[in-house]
Formats: C-alpha cells, sequence, structure tokens
C-alpha cells in the first residue's frame, strides 16, 4: 500500500523526524491562508500517487499567499499521468544549502533492511543509481538489534556529510528506522532530506509503502488508503479474494495460481492473441468466486473471449465444473469461452462440460490456440 | 532418492486441526504413512486426530521428544507463522516447510536472521511444500500427478509446478524431488540453494526450474549453473507479458527496473546453457528420456 507524500510526512514527524511547516487541502481558498502562516512564499505540492510528479507540473512555486490559492486551483482541477488531483500540500519554502538521500528498503537478497544514503540527493537519484552507484552509501540492519548507532556514524562519514551535522542526521536515521519498523514498511524514503542554510535538517518529500500482508496489524493505516490508484474492478476482485489486473487485450482469463495465470497469459501472446487480464482466483472453486470472477472479466468492453485454465491437483476437476456451469447459468456471458481442466477428476469435468455445448481444450497450448481463434470470430 | 525428505522422514504437522492442516495431513498420511508422526495445535494436546492414528501436542518441543519429528511443516495463519518457525526451529527441528501464504516480510526478515545461526533449513513461506514421488509428502503437492524419476523440480510457484510435473508424467518422466520454493520475496531457500542439492544428489540427473517475474533468483541460479552445476537444467519463466511495476499475485512478482523481467532472467539462463521453454508443456521435450 502506497502512502501520499503527506501521509508519509506526517507518520515521519509522529517519530520525530522535522518536516516543513504546512498543511494538507483539498479546497483551493485555504491556500492562501496557510501561505500567510508560512511565510508568504509557498511551495503547493499535487499528492497523487505517481513518480515524477515535479517534471509532470504537479510542483509549483508561489512568492505570494494570493498566488498560492492561483496555484492550487489550478493544480486542484488537473490530471497527473491520469488520476486526479484530490489534495494538495501547501508547504514553507526553505533554502536549501544540501540535499541528501535517505531512505530503508527491505534488500530481497540478503533477506534484510537495507539503509541507503547518498549526498546526491534530489530528483536525479534514480539516474545517479544507474551512472554512479558509488555515490549512494548501502548499510545493511540486522532486523534483530536495529539500526545501531555505529552504522549511523559510518553512513555519515560515508557520505561526507559535515561533522556539525552527524547528531541531527543521527536522529533522523534512527527515528526513520523507528517509523520503517512500527509500520512495517516496505520502503521509508526521505528525497530530499535537505539541509536548510540556518543547519537544520527537514525531511522536504517523503515516500512510505507498507507490506499489505502486515497491515493487519496496522487498521488505523488502512483507513487512508487510496483507492484512486486502483481499478474499481481491482478493488471489487479483492473483496472476494481475487487478484485481478487488467491488461489492454481482448481475452480474458480466469486461472487458479498466479504462476500459472502468468504463464496463460504468457501464452497467449504467443499465439497472436492479448490478454485482456491477469485473474488468479486462488484455491477458489465456489461457485460464488468463479460467478464473481466472470462478472469482473466480462465487464470490461474489450473482452471478445475468456479462458478458463484450471489445474485441479486437490480440489476436484468435476466440482470446478459444476461450479463453472452454475456461475454461467448466473451471469450469462455472451463471448466465446474455452476452459481447461487439468487433474484430479478431469475426465469427469471435461464431460460435464462438453454436455453443456462448452469448447474445451486438452493442453494449454490447444486452449490458447482455440481462445484466439474463437475471439477473432473463427471457429474453433 | 531424493533431496530434503524421504521415506525415514518424520513429520509434524504444526496447525494439525485446524480446517486446511487437517485435510493436508491426511493427504500426506495416505501418501506415506510412516512419514507422519503427529501435530501441534496449542490447547488440543493429548488429543488425536485421523481416528486416533496421529497425537496431537501443545507444543513442538514436546512434540519431537514423544515422536522423535525432524521435519515439520506449518499451516497455522499468517499472523502466528513467524513464531510458529521460531518455535519448530527452537525445539530440534532441522527442516520448516511453511506453507502458510500472507506472511508479513519484516516477520520473515526477523526469522531470517535469526535461523542464520541455527542450522535449520526453512522452506517458504507460501509454498506447495515437498513431493518425493513413492517416498514422501511435505506440503500440499498433489501426490497422484508425480511419479518417480530422474527429474529435479524446482520452482517458485504452485499450480504452475503441478502443471509441468503432470506434463512430464504424461511423457513418462518421473521427478526426484520437487521442491516448491515460493513466491514471497524473502524466502527461506533459494533457486541455488536447491540446485546445489541436486547436483550432489545421485539420483537426479537433469532439472527442471520454474521461474517468474521479480527478484534476481533466478538470475543468481543462472551464475551458479554456468560455474558449478554439471548436470543439464531446462526452464521456464513465467511472467513475459506482465507490465512493469504490476502485483501479479504473488507478492515477489513484481518487476524492479529491468532487473527481475522475464527476458532479462531468460537471457541469462540461456547464456548460462539452460533450455528455456516457451510454454510449461515444451518442458518435457527439453529433458533426457
Amino acid at each position: 500500500m502506497k502512502l501520499h507524500e503527506y501521509q508519509s510526512k506526517s507518520l515521519f514527524a509522529n517519530y520525530g523526524i522535522p518536516i516543513p511547516r504546512g498543511r494538507v487541502i483539498s479546497t483551493a481558498h485555504e491556500a492562501k491562508q496557510i501561505a500567510e502562516d508560512v511565510g508568504g512564499r509557498a511551495v503547493i505540492k499535487a499528492q497523487v500517487l505517481v513518480g515524477g510528479r515535479g517534471k509532470a507540473g504537479g510542483i509549483r512555486l508561489a512568492k505570494s499567499p494570493k498566488e498560492a490559492e492561483e496555484l492550487a486551483t489550478i493544480l486542484l482541477g488537473m490530471e497527473l499521468k491520469g488520476l486526479p488531483v484530490r489534495r494538495v500540500l501547501v508547504d514553507e519554502m526553505v533554502n536549501i544549502q544540501q540535499e541528501v538521500y535517505l531512505a530503508i528498503t527491505n534488500d530481497r537478497t540478503e533477506r534484510r533492511p537495507v539503509l541507503m544514503a547518498s549526498s546526491a540527493g534530489g530528483v536525479d537519484i534514480e539516474e545517479t543509481a544507474i551512472q554512479h552507484p558509488e555515490l549512494i552509501f548501502k548499510m545493511l540492519i540486522n532486523p534483530l538489534i536495529g539500526l545501531r548507532d555505529y552504522q549511523v556514524r559510518d553512513i555519515a562519514a560515508g557520505i561526507e556529510l559535515k561533522r556539525s551535522l552527524w547528531r541531527q542526521f543521527g536522529e533522523v536515521a534512527l527515528n526513520l528506522w523507528k517509523v520503517f519498523v512500527a509500520t512495517d514498511a516496505t520502503l521509508a524514503e526521505i528525497n530530499p532530506l535537505v539541509v536548510t542554510t540556518e543547519g537544520k535538517f527537514l525531511a522536504l518529500d517523503g515516500k512510505m509503502i507498507l507490506d499489505d500482508s502486515a497491515l493487519f496489524r496496522h487498521p488505523d493505516l488502512v483507513e487512508i488508503r487510496d483507492l484512486d490508484i486502483e481499478a474499481p474492478a481491482e478493488i471489487e476482485a479483492r473483496k472476494y479474494g481475487l487478484t485481478y489486473i487488467k491488461l489492454d487485450g481482448q481475452i480474458g482469463c480466469m486461472v487458479n495460481g498466479a504462476g500459472l495465470a502468468m504463464a496463460t497469459t504468457d501464452i497467449i501472446k504467443l499465439n497472436g492473441g492479448e490478454p485482456a487480464n491477469f485473474l488468479d482466483i486462488g484455491g477458489g472453486k465456489e461457485t460464488k468466486k468463479v460467478a464473481a470472477a466472470f462478472r469482473i472479466i466480462l465487464q470490461d468492453p474489450n473482452v471478445r473471449g475468456v479462458l478458463i485454465n484450471i489445474f485441479g491437483g486437490i480440489t476436484r476437476c468435476d466440482e470446478v465444473a459444476r461450479g463453472i456451469l452454475t456461475a454461467m447459468a448466473e451471469v450469462k456471458p455472451k463471448v466465446p469461452m474455452v476452459v481447461r481442466l487439468v487433474g484430479t477428476n478431469a475426465e469427469e469435468g471435461l464431460k460435464l462440460l462438453a454436455d453443456a455445448n462448452m469448447t474445451t481444450a486438452d493442453t494449454l497450448l490447444d486452449a490458447a490456440e482455440k481462445i484466439v481463434t474463437l475471439a477473432r470470430g473463427g471457429q474453433s | 532418492m531424493s533431496i530434503l525428505i524421504n521415506k525415514s522422514t518424520r513429520l509434524l504437522v504444526q496447525g494439525i486441526t485446524g480446517h486446511e492442516g487437517l485435510f493436508h495431513t491426511q493427504q500426506m498420511y495416505s501418501y506415506a504413512p510412516g512419514t507422519v508422526v503427529g501435530g501441534v495445535t496449542p490447547g488440543k494436546g493429548g488429543e488425536w486426530v485421523l481416528n486416533g492414528k496421529l497425537p496431537v501436542f501443545d507444543c513442538v518441543r514436546v512434540a519431537v521428544e514423544s515422536t522423535g519429528a525432524n521435519t515439520s511443516v506449518i499451516f497455522v495463519p499468517a499472523k502466528v507463522a513467524a513464531d510458529a518457525i521460531f518455535e519448530a526451529a527452537d525445539s530440534g527441528i532441522s527442516l520448516i516447510i511453511c506453507i502458510t501464504e500472507g506472511v508479513p516480510v519484516s516477520d520473515m526478515m526477523r526469522v531470517q536472521t535469526y535461523l542464520s545461526g541455527l542450522n535449520v533449513r526453512l522452506i517458504g513461506p507460501n509454498c506447495p511444500g515437498l513431493l518425493t514421488p513413492g517416498e514422501a509428502k511435505a506440503g500440499i503437492i498433489p501426490g497422484s500427478i508425480a511419479m518417480a524419476g530422474n527429474v529435479g523440480v524446482v520452482s517458485r510457484s504452485g499450480t504452475l509446478t503441478y502443471e509441468v510435473m503432470y506434463a512430464l508424467k504424461k511423457s513418462g518422466l518421473g521427478c526426484s524431488t520437487c521442491v516448491g520454493i515460493g513466491g514471497d520475496p524473502v524466502n527461506g531457500t533459494s533457486f541455488l540453494d536447491i540446485l546445489e542439492m541436486f547436483e550432489s544428489d545421485p539420483h537426479t540427473d537433469q532439472v527442471a526450474l520454474i521461474g517468474e517475474i521479480g527478484g534476481n533468483d533466478e538470475e543468481r541460479a543462472a551464475e551458479f549453473i554456468s560455474t558449478r552445476m554439471t548436470k543439464p537444467v531446462v526452464s521456464f519463466i513465467a511472467g513475459q507479458t506482465a507490465p512493469p511495476g504490476k502485483r501479479m499475485g504473488h507478492a515477489g512478482a513484481i518487476i524492479e527496473g529491468s532487473s527481475g523481467s522475464a527476458m532479462e532472467k531468460i537471457r541469462k539462463l540461456e547464456a548460462s546453457g539452460v533450455r528455456v521453454a516457451r510454454h510449461p508443456e515444451e518442458i518435457p521435450g527439453l529433458l533426457k528420456r
């Protein structure tokens, strides 16, 4: 689950990381007052979960409270990379002496959290990571003992921070570790972490991603989830325990298991078709789940055919077939369909489907060829 | 023969009285009755399951003392999975297979760090477990879809693995051991670990590696194959059509930048001499009879 900048920064502040003065608003006229409160000049930042906000015109500088309101009005009427701007953050403008990059994430290969820091902070950090990886300092964290003081000193020295700043930097880094642990984050990033001309650290921008698997420990954070970034069908799918991702093609897919679902969309493409979605029904064979999957796939107007691919391991294929038939009677799909059932009691299941005049397939390749042909209006 | 489990395995089921746990205990027991010795459910010690065939204990320590169990299969809910792994590791279990899906990454990081100091192997979480055809089954891989043979199978997914095993069986090919290492970003055992085991297992002559997008486990496997593996490896990588940055169900299957993409993995594997199938059903044709 991705958090907005304002949400991330508010969590940072709760854990003692200094952030600029400012407030998030959804109506433009409030911008004027906030700008006045923070000294007249302000930064207006669209709160949208896309990368490259600044370059897309989502971050504007206002020289006066009046301009702050004007810019907030413009931003609140905008879309950034297809997402509506519903909120803007109005922050004080600060005078910057230095920009630092500071983040904690998980290192999959090392199976430990890792702290990353660089004195080359700012918008081009991803470029730096590719061009000058030596400028990014990495430090693995033992999750059983946490980030230690000595590691933070090591990092401060490693990125050649002025000694007078080490103590403050250490507090920010240790607090970032605290918020990372407390929220079960998979990313907590401050970019840039600035040193103001007054010599104070401020988290000018913030990004956090929380582990969806750990949200059961954070009911308060679940409530602030922004559903804008997800297609309504994806949200609907989640309710039924389905994983649905819309793609751009014409052939709908319903598969059990994520790996097999990916292999199924792959083989459709291999046969000259384009998958309309990825859908994993999981271990579910219940009619309710299959019916929901049908409805979700078919509400995509591009869908010209549906391929159902089920491997019955523990699940019996005859039960799956009955589930499919009942769900079809309920949803009444109008597009051609191909069903492939493999595994336990497959013959029995396929016979049930054949008796109901459904097109079936033996192999994955056969299934893909059939649905691609049918979706183009051909005969299987 | 096999790796990790065989007919002398002594298996304990953590979460044995739960819905999933009990069902799969029944399956594992019918597949190889001698290998399953009991189970654990806190608060239900003293009870028996499967019509009095298997004892239930309150904790793993007592279960190990009473049954001599050396392997544990975990079916407990995600919230308590880390605790179940710690308990098994602290109670003398040397092979832990965690089937549970949805374990928080932070929990797994702590588990991994703790286990790294012990002589304990963890498979999973979010995995289908292990099957050594004809000898033992530790997990949820359906026993009927594979027969004994010389192909070692290792995979990050569930049903896709079954698909490959089933295709092997239809072509008359059998497996030495099938290992589902799980689809999570942080798992206990990697492709590389399993390839090392297959390489030194006298009964495995060739290996099928079923990978998917995300992470760099396949890339590391490719390096091992090119430098240290003598047995032939064939592969399939799922997710070639996955759009970048999207989660395809498995928490692990997220493309991070260009690394972790299917194309990159296939390129590295092929460069290491691995024959990569275009779709799962091509795998049997790439293996030696």
